[in-house]
């Protein structure tokens, strides 16, 4: 039963053994450690007592990266050395299928959080159902209403009044992010930021049209001009920040808008950004590299999934956060 | 590529350089078991606690330290790895593939696991202890209440996940891309089918997990409020998020479980698995109803009494696919040529005790029946009847089977006999007892009960300690077969085994299938 079934058969590339894994592992483990001990040295921490967590986590980040990188660049060369047979292709492209998807589900839980404090949470705090009774005990005088610009907390008099059961003070935003002026429709900074980001989507696809024909240079024309449509999303996306902290006073401490808002807006752009970066390598490696042909080009395609994703989760971001 | 022929590298850098699935299927299973060992320790503490009423060894606050930190690694230490250990090993070998499809990254999913667990397991020397929340860390417990150690556990849950999803993406690009020509889906073992299954029960619900934890992070750290009801948000949010990865998550240790013994019964009853479709469909059907009964951990919460039912009747369909199964195992063994060696006997003490705890599920599932037995030791013992006489029986079992087609060396019978019954005789001698305190009334996650409860307690904790025992019988007799068992080189070292992997040489060599088998 052993025998060969196809003469035919291509070679499927296992690699001897490889020293990434182990790196990857210290650079991760390492960064983590170094994340954690921040974040409780802000928190628990002396603030006078000096510690070594920054150093641990920038060390390990920079280890983490420079073994991605060179990860990447060892599946290129193989690729380009002619190891990968059409059958390992598949394998990246289904790894790449199914790391989306699980991406999706990551988005899932802050949508499904958003719909959950939304349509049930604040109703009951409110009073509504079985509710009631939580309403006159503990947060009396509380209304709901969606964005939530006064908390259960502030409704009964802050957190001098209802010091335990949260981590602080929630003090709501006086202005939300939802669309507020029509004379002033331009200067809101969501629409401006779903033009840009669908258009980024559409200049991604034109790229991916060429490298189709085999122009290198419209692909990298359109490829240059969705990186840059995506620098410039995230530029728009601190303005909204700076605005929401700045002026609107929406803060990660509003309660629970403030929460789902920066969560939503803030994963996401956070993958933007990691699309960019995709996207802005496989610019380089065609621009200076002279990679990708008509027929072998799954480094920039692979980008682009993710890049169509990162558009599709904005359009039910700007749907669900800024216009319901 | 010039050594390729020639087996594995020498020294330890062997296993940390490894592409190689049967090295790192090796180095998952050594870790769970030693895992295993270290949750069982933990539990040992447990149970030395409740030998008696009343205060004996530990205070209150390192008693709950020790049921989580159980709970932790025996489900994402111990159980989890485990079986993708023998996912690793078996499932190239079974669909006729020369290695996993994603090789260097199977070795990172791997070495993420050990620094991480330590990691965790560091957070019992850290200032205010370890996480002490119980391994559903249920907010504000583990928010409001937590001990700064709480930030490690959080980021040790976040790479955790990676470890799981890239083994998962693992796992599904090499059953859907690396199967030999000729071995269609509905010809794969039924292992594969389970993980296959597993797998993407995996990668959909470990970023939940991963979603959950960081909201803990953020109310912690950052003065957010998902699961304050101050701001807006709500604790019991926590669990339905946490129980959206949870409910899954029972069946990601389960459906594996599954697999093996689909694989063993039909070997030792010398008749083809009865009903193998329905299995696939039974499998299948499982997965899709565990997204849509969380909130049957929650009946007590307050939900509106539409969603208790929802959830009640959502939560008793599944036993009509797991019925399916035990039926299916049943008719296999109908009139088959049986014989009871130790992978068989931990198989059938597999499907009685599961069944029995998946009983106690269905009485579980009942909202207002629940409302009883919720969080007291009638829930524990239901639980411990699915994962350790469901999921550990089974892998252990799994051991006893492959173990010689890996090593070519036979394991000792008597030795592996004595095992199981020691095994079972401990197992039920310690969870069985605890249906009846529960339904009495002793709460779950207390370290003192009311004088009523001692006999039975008593019991509980001797069954533990004897069941403990036995595992140190196991971790013996397979060091011995490893060392200087009887060597066999029959590629079958089961009469009735069926399968790609018992066409290969017995020990298997180190590189398998390079050149796909035909498969008819």
């Amino acid at each position: 039963m052993t025998s060969q079934a196809s003469t035919e058969y291509e070679k499927y590339y296992v690699p001897e053994k490889s020293r990434l894994a182990i790196c990857a592992t210290a650079g991760l483990i390492l960064s983590i450690f170094g994340a954690a001990s921040i974040m409780n040295d802000m928190t628990f921490g002396d603030p006078e007592e000096s510690t070594y967590s920054w150093s641990i986590f920038l060390v390990g980040l920079f280890f983490f990266m420079a073994t991605l990188f060179s990860w990447f660049k060892i599946a290129i060369d193989e690729n380009i050395a002619g190891l990968n047979s059409a059958q390992l292709k598949k394998s990246y492209v289904l790894g790449m299928f199914w790391f989306i998807f699980s991406e999706v589900m990551f988005f899932f839980v802050f949508f499904a959080t958003l719909y959950y404090v939304r349509s049930l949470v604040g109703p009951w705090l409110a009073g509504d159902g079985e509710g009631g009774r939580m309403n006159y005990l503990l947060w009396e005088g509380f209304e709901y209403a969606w964005p939530m610009m006064e908390t259960p907390q502030e409704a009964v008099g802050g957190a001098a009044v209802q010091p335990i059961a949260n981590n602080g003070a929630f003090t709501s935003a006086h202005t939300s992010m939802a669309f507020a002026d029509a004379h002033a429709w331009y200067a809101w900074l969501p629409m401006w930021n779903t033009a840009v980001l669908l258009t980024s989507s559409l200049t991604c696809h034109f790229a991916h049209t060429n490298i189709l024909k085999g122009d290198r240079s419209k692909f990298n024309r359109w490829l240059g001009i969705t990186v840059a449509l995506g620098m410039f999303f995230l530029y728009l996306q601190f303005m909204e920040y700076y605005e929401a902290y700045e002026l609107f006073g929406l803060t990660l401490n509003s309660g629970i808008y403030g929460s789902t808002f920066f969560m939503l807006t803030g994963f996401h752009g956070f993958h933007v950004f990691m699309g960019m970066t995709m996207l802005l390598i496989q610019l380089l490696r065609s621009v200076i590299g002279k990679q990708f042909t008509a027929e072998d080009h799954f480094g920039f395609e692979a980008s682009s999934w993710y890049w169509h994703f990162v558009d599709v989760v904005w359009v039910f971001l700007f749907l669900f956060v800024y216009i319901l | 590529m010039g050594d390729h022929h020639h087996g594995p590298a020498k020294g330890f850098g062997r296993w940390l350089f490894t592409t190689n699935h049967k090295d790192i299927g090796t180095m998952y299973l050594w870790f769970s078991f030693a895992m295993f060992i270290l949750g069982g320790f933990f539990a040992m503490v447990i149970r030395a606690e409740l030998f008696q009423p009343g205060m004996q060894l530990i205070d209150p606050a390192f008693f709950n330290q020790m049921t989580t930190l159980h709970g932790l690694i025996m489900v994402f230490g111990a159980i989890m790895p485990s079986f993708v250990g023998l996912a690793n090993w078996l499932i190239p070998m079974m669909i006729g593939a020369p290695d996993m499809a994603l090789p260097r990254m199977n070795n990172w999913s791997f070495w993420i696991l050990p620094p991480t667990f330590l990691l965790l397991a560091s957070t019992l020397f850290m200032e205010g202890g370890a996480p002490a929340f119980g391994w559903t860390f249920y907010a504000p417990l583990s928010t409001t209440y937590a001990p700064p150690s709480v930030t490690f556990f959080i980021f040790s849950v976040h790479v955790l996940g990676l470890s799981s999803i890239m083994g998962s993406i693992n796992i599904i690009a090499t059953v859907m891309n690396m199967r030999a020509p000729g071995m269609t889906y509905m010809k794969m073992p039924l292992f594969v089918w389970t993980w296959l299954i597993t797998a993407f029960l995996l990668v959909a619900v470990m970023p939940v997990l991963a979603g959950a934890v960081t909201m803990m992070l953020m109310d912690i750290h950052f003065g957010t409020s998902f699961f304050s009801a101050a701001g807006g948000g709500d604790p019991v949010l926590f669990q339905h998020v946490f129980w959206f990865f949870g409910h899954p998550e029972v069946y990601i240790i389960i459906l594996p479980a599954f697999g093996v013994v689909s694989q063993i019964i039909p070997a030792f009853s010398r008749k083809p698995l009865f009903g193998y479709d329905s299995m696939v469909y039974a499998t299948a059907s499982i997965a899709f109803l565990s997204f849509i009964v969380w909130a049957h951990h929650m009946y007590t919460v307050g939900m509106p009494v539409a969603g208790e039912l929802f959830f009640m009747y959502a939560t008793m369909l599944i036993a009509v696919p797991t019925g399916v199964k035990v039926f299916n195992w049943i008719s296999t063994m109908w009139r088959g040529a049986m014989t009871f060696e130790t992978p068989m006997l931990f198989s059938i003490g597999f499907l009685v005790l599961f069944t029995l705890g998946g009983f106690t599920g269905l009485m579980l599932s009942i909202a207002p029946a629940d409302f009883q037995y919720h969080d007291s030791y009638f829930v524990v013992a239901h639980f411990h009847y699915v994962m350790v006489a469901g999921a550990v029986f089974s892998m252990t079992a799994a051991i006893y089977f492959w173990l010689p087609k890996w090593c070519g060396r036979m394991y000792n019978e008597t030795m592996g006999k004595t095992h199981f019954w020691i095994s079972f005789i401990g197992f039920n001698l310690t969870f069985f007892p605890q249906h009846f305190v529960g339904l009495a009334g002793m709460p779950r996650r207390i370290p003192d009960y009311a004088l009523q409860f001692a006999d039975f307690n008593m019991m509980s904790s001797i069954g533990a300690f004897i069941y403990g025992a036995s595992q140190i019988l196991f971790l013996y007799n397979v060091i011995a077969t490893i060392v200087a068992g009887e060597p066999t080189s029959e590629e079958k070292v089961w009469d009735g085994a069926e399968g790609l992997e018992w066409t290969l040489p017995t020990p298997a060599p180190y590189h398998t299938f390079e050149t796909p088998p035909a498969v008819k």
